[in-house]
């Protein structure tokens, strides 16, 4: 693995396979009476968020911990970033403490990649604006396989609001260079504006999609895109794009639903969906801090500072 | 009075065509131009050999960011990195702080220009604090010596009152130059719209908001009779519409591209690295191989910099808050020599005589040669062969923003004479 994880692209399939396999072992630590290893005894890892996330937060403290990690949190609302301290100021303050990993979360597109070439420490993206979520992406594909065996050939339909989604940009690069055929679905103003060089086909039809896909994967919409003039209203959303229960019925047998969370039930997936078999909503958070445990231990385990 | 100055062994070049020649400056003019004149007594002695010498550059284009933000950039030191870079007059663009929009503005820029390495033509706003509602007193501003009003940094967002500003203008014998973008479709938008902002999750500005005002601000000069000077275009569809109506005539229409549209493309953006931010933003090669067709044929009149310091910490801030801007004064002539297919004396005409017109600066006594006696003496001699790196440490902007920093460039300026006076000896400033 490289020093960093800025993009899924870094990791290329080996890579991703990689992660995939230790996160293996990390399950079955998460499993035991004690789910702690001595992996990262003495290393540092500072999760620096400067946009609330609690679950993502949480889930990489709890990683750490199961580590061995020592952990320090870095929220912008109690920090000197509110008396003005700039950005590459801040990192380079935390970084001369002697940090391991810096574990990044900003609301600007870019900040893990120009935090990257500031410090000594490792840096891991988890979530920048619109541009990446890695292991976010790392834990949809371990909860897949985990469920299908295998991602190859499967056929993945991402749906929604790809163009402000760091969770599709990951996600469509994860499960094409694992093997699925990846099909984005939104209407056009929620697409980026160029699709070139994606390998994924673009559909506005989600019931013909749907019909052959073997995952579902919802992206979260917001009320704010009525205002920007990308959708005329959540509820003409909904009858186009959401997950309603007459559309999950057209979903084949052992189709999987998924959602990177929070949910806004009754907007792009309906409330019920959420609770039926083929959702997988649940076990993604719970591989979650599995695969993040595997994404420090190969940036940190085998290499002394 | 100074010392007379010799400039042995070089080739002259300006619009009249280019000869061997040595040039003799006594005090402010040129006071001979031939081969192998006689050195007078006295003279300072400037190498010229393998040089080419030309009328001093002139840019259309300056930041030099006084008032108002002198921890990015001085008149000073602004004045200082033109010269460096073989200019002998800047066009002070008006986005200061205050702006300027008053004959008091105009009159504070000019004193602090007359102290400077190179002279300061100072432009005026188009609309009062350039907030595009009022015209700002244009006859006034020309008064004090305004001949370039813009609102640079915004485009005038409404038709009538653009309209209005040329229909006045047209009185004054004065030029209106537009910085063209869309204001609604380029809300928000970081870099180019496209390939590039869609993989790096960046908000886009697409071409056609810069195409929609240059098509608007056509029209209108069609219908005012206006002259328009369109700055930094950066499109295919830009440099189409100015060809479409350069042929068709009945439009006093110029155009400037700036260096850092005929080189870089947008996947630079992939670093996150906010230096290569700058509005209007990087394009696709595809339109960068537009500007320099355009170039070359002629549609465009002028390179200019768009020279837009900004210290290290702003362009620290995320990408998408970090401001739009790169340096150029001081590499401009290189980048030009170096990366376009063009011959030496088009690449001056380009950043001398033909932007000098523009700017209304040319002329007897002005700038943009000829380099002949009785003339004044403002010079830029190039060495077109050197090599050098571009160490962004050592330039002589207050700031650091430069998108060729490591590059190696082949084309530098070895002396500059401003007033005849040697501002730049030997790629070093005097003063």
């Amino acid at each position: 693995m490289n020093r960093h994880l800025l993009s899924v692209a870094d990791l290329g399939a080996e890579g991703i396979e990689e992660v995939l396999r230790v996160t293996d072992s990390f399950v079955e630590v998460s499993a035991r009476t004690i789910p702690k290893v001595p992996a990262l005894r003495g290393r540092t890892v500072v999760s620096l968020f400067y946009e609330d996330s609690t679950r993502t937060r949480l889930s990489f403290e709890t990683a750490a911990r199961r580590l061995s990690a020592d952990v320090m949190n870095f929220s912008v609302s109690s920090s000197s970033v509110s008396k003005g301290e700039g950005l590459r100021d801040t990192v380079e303050t935390i970084d001369a403490m002697g940090v391991d990993a810096l574990v990044v979360r900003h609301r600007a597109a870019g900040v893990p990649r120009q935090v990257a070439g500031w410090v000594g420490a490792s840096v891991v993206n988890a979530g920048d604006g619109a541009h990446e979520h890695p292991t976010q992406a790392l834990l949809d594909c371990y909860t897949v396989r985990q469920r299908r065996g295998s991602i190859e050939g499967l056929r993945v339909a991402v749906v929604g609001d790809v163009r402000h989604s760091r969770v599709a940009r990951s996600g469509v690069l994860a499960f094409a260079a694992l093997g699925a055929e990846v099909t984005v679905v939104a209407p056009p103003t929620l697409l980026p504006p160029s699709l070139a060089g994606w390998p994924a086909a673009v559909s506005h039809d989600l019931d013909a999609v749907l019909a052959k896909a073997d995952v579902a994967y919802l992206l979260r919409m917001q009320s704010e895109r009525t205002t920007e003039a990308l959708v005329p209203s959540l509820r003409e959303y909904t009858a186009g794009y959401g997950l309603t229960a007459r559309r999950a019925a057209l979903l084949p047998d052992g189709a999987l639903v998924m959602h990177p969370g929070p949910l806004n039930r009754g907007v792009e997936i309906a409330a019920e969906v959420a609770d039926l078999p083929g959702s997988v909503i649940t076990a993604q958070v719970a591989n979650g801090v599995a695969v993040r445990m595997a994404v420090l231990y190969l940036l940190l385990g085998s290499s002394p500072r | 009075m100074s010392a007379p100055v010799a400039v042995r062994g070089g080739t002259v070049v300006d619009a009249g065509g280019s000869r061997r020649a040595d040039v003799v400056v006594d005090g402010d003019r040129v006071a001979a131009v031939g081969p192998d004149l006689e050195v007078p007594a006295g003279a300072v002695v400037l190498d010229a050999g393998g040089c080419l010498v030309a009328p001093g550059l002139v840019d259309l284009h300056a930041h030099l960011r006084e008032p108002g933000a002198e921890e990015s950039e001085t008149v000073e030191t602004g004045s200082r990195a033109a010269a460096l870079g073989g200019y002998t007059a800047v066009v002070a663009m008006p986005n200061t702080d205050p702006p300027v929009d008053s004959a008091a503005v105009v009159r504070h820029v000019q004193r602090l220009g007359a102290a400077a390495l190179c002279q300061v033509a100072v432009a005026g706003a188009i609309t009062v604090g350039r907030a595009g509602r009022q015209l700002a007193p244009l006859a006034e501003l020309a008064g004090a010596g305004v001949r370039l009003f813009t609102d640079d940094g915004a485009g005038v967002q409404d038709a009538r009152l653009m309209r209005r500003a040329m229909e006045y203008a047209t009185a004054l014998g004065v030029t209106l130059a537009q910085h063209c973008e869309d204001g609604a479709l380029a809300a928000g938008a970081a870099m180019h719209e496209g390939e590039w902002s869609s993989r790096l999750g960046l908000p886009g500005m697409p071409a056609e908001a810069e195409e929609l005002m240059v098509a608007r601000d056509l029209a209108l000069a069609r219908l005012t009779g206006a002259r328009l000077h369109l700055l930094h275009l950066s499109t295919a569809g830009s440099v189409d519409l100015v060809a479409r109506a350069k042929a068709a005539g009945q439009v006093a229409v110029t155009a400037e591209v700036a260096p850092h549209h005929l080189v870089l493309t947008d996947a630079a953006v992939a670093s996150y690295d906010a230096v290569f931010k700058v509005n209007p933003p990087l394009r696709p090669a595809a339109d960068v191989a537009a500007l320099r067709a355009a170039l070359a044929a002629g549609v465009v009149d002028a390179v200019a910099t768009d020279h837009a310091p900004h210290p290290p910490e702003a362009k620290e801030l995320p990408f998408e808050q970090a401001p739009p801007g790169m340096l150029g004064l001081e590499t401009a002539l290189a980048v030009c020599l170096t990366e376009l297919d063009l011959p030496a004396e088009r690449v001056l005409a380009l950043l001398s005589w033909q932007p000098a017109a523009i700017a209304g600066l040319a002329g007897p006594g002005g700038h943009g040669g000829p380099v002949a006696p009785g003339g004044p003496a403002h010079l830029c001699v190039v060495d077109p062969a050197e090599a050098w790196v571009v160490d962004a440490r050592a330039l002589a902007s207050r700031s650091r923003n430069s998108p060729w920093a490591g590059r190696r460039l082949t084309g530098r300026v070895r002396h500059t004479l401003y007033r005849g006076e040697p501002v730049v000896v030997d790629g070093r400033a005097t003063r």
